[in-house]
């Protein structure tokens, strides 16, 4: 009875801990979706639209601005012996240019600007993304889907400039037998038609599920154990992973746009 | 049923399609270490093609993880 007792009381405190836990929880941590808000700074509207300079706007301008400090300074007064910042831009292009080369072809080259420009917008943005209290763009569906489907309208629009009707080919696979065609040729056009929603939202989920998770991750140190030592750790480790992931988004974004130039240069 | 406890149990049911990319990745990367085990020549070229599988894969586990996240937070 007795044992019962303290057991019953043991049980009250627990619950009353977690209850004050719960509440500074509630108290000093923002929700972990807050930092995705696009809040207007510089309020514009014009008849019925709000054109309104927002914080994306803003970072935006800042990403452009670092790219062009990145490549326009160094390279003013261009040395054969490149100083930090040169080679800095010249890794960059020279990255991009094999990328093109190895993926495109040679005959792709020209499209070298555009491949460039998107890789360096995105690789700017996420990473500008993870400085705290900063905003992500890119993870704004709005962005990715925007980038995705300029990708897509503009291999559309090369492969039928270069190929006319016989870009109609893509949809069917050479070699495979011509009774097979019903089947191919829907799964083809679904698989075509279905690049930009992939690669729009692979982006977008990227950024938004790795930012929510190290917001809520963040969370947890406040009443996690050990005087915060472990979860800082682990902190700092999801910090290392999503490092990674925004380099790689940004690598994997650029190749699968070579990968459509491609198919769209060279049709298989 | 109220509520705030569905959507925990539907964030949790969200969450259990990462199993799936769990098995993905760890696939991509047992067959990335017996590729470069068997040629340790072709390292350089194999890396990246991996490391390309990996974040085509992950991407998926994050397509669970945000239907997670957005059932918990911002339904």
């Amino acid at each position: 009875m007795a044992d019962q007792g303290l057991a019953g009381a043991d049980e009250a405190r627990a619950r009353a801990g977690d209850a004050r836990v719960g509440k500074k929880l509630a108290a000093e941590v923002s929700p972990p979706l807050e930092q995705f808000v696009v809040k207007p700074l510089v309020p514009i509207h014009i008849g019925g639209l709000d054109l309104s300079y927002t914080n994306a706007a803003l970072l935006m301008t800042i990403v452009v601005a670092l790219i062009m400090v990145l490549l326009l300074v160094p390279t003013r007064r261009a040395a054969l012996v490149p100083t930090r910042l040169q080679s800095v831009a010249e890794l960059a292009y020279e990255f991009v240019a094999n990328m093109v080369r190895e993926n495109v072809g040679h005959d792709g080259f020209e499209y070298f600007p555009l491949v460039f420009s998107i890789f360096m917008f995105i690789l700017f943005a996420n990473f500008i993304g993870l400085i705290p209290y900063s905003f992500t763009i890119t993870g704004q569906i709005a962005v990715t889907f925007g980038l995705a489907i300029f990708v897509f309208v503009l291999v559309t629009i090369i492969g039928v400039v270069r190929h006319g009707f016989h870009f109609l080919h893509l949809f069917f696979p050479p070699g495979a037998p011509v009774f097979m065609a019903p089947v191919l040729v829907p799964i083809e056009i679904i698989s075509y038609l279905s690049r930009p929603v992939s690669l729009g939202i692979r982006l977008f989920a990227n950024m938004m599920a790795g930012h929510t998770m190290m917001a809520v991750f963040a969370g947890f140190t406040i009443t996690l154990g050990l005087f915060g030592f472990l979860p800082i750790a682990i902190n700092v480790a999801m910090f290392a992973l999503e490092i990674i992931v925004c380099a790689l988004q940004a690598y994997v974004f650029t190749i699968l746009t070579c990968l459509y130039l491609r198919d769209a240069i060279h049709l298989h | 049923m109220d509520p705030t406890s569905a959507k925990m149990i539907g964030a949790g049911l969200a969450a259990i399609g990462v199993a799936g990319a769990g098995v993905g990745i760890g696939n991509i990367f047992a067959t990335l270490v017996s590729s470069i085990a068997r040629n340790p020549a072709a390292r350089d070229q194999v890396f990246g093609i991996g490391m390309l599988g990996f974040a085509l894969t992950e991407a998926v586990a994050l397509y669970a993880l945000l239907i997670a996240f957005l059932v918990l937070y911002a339904v």
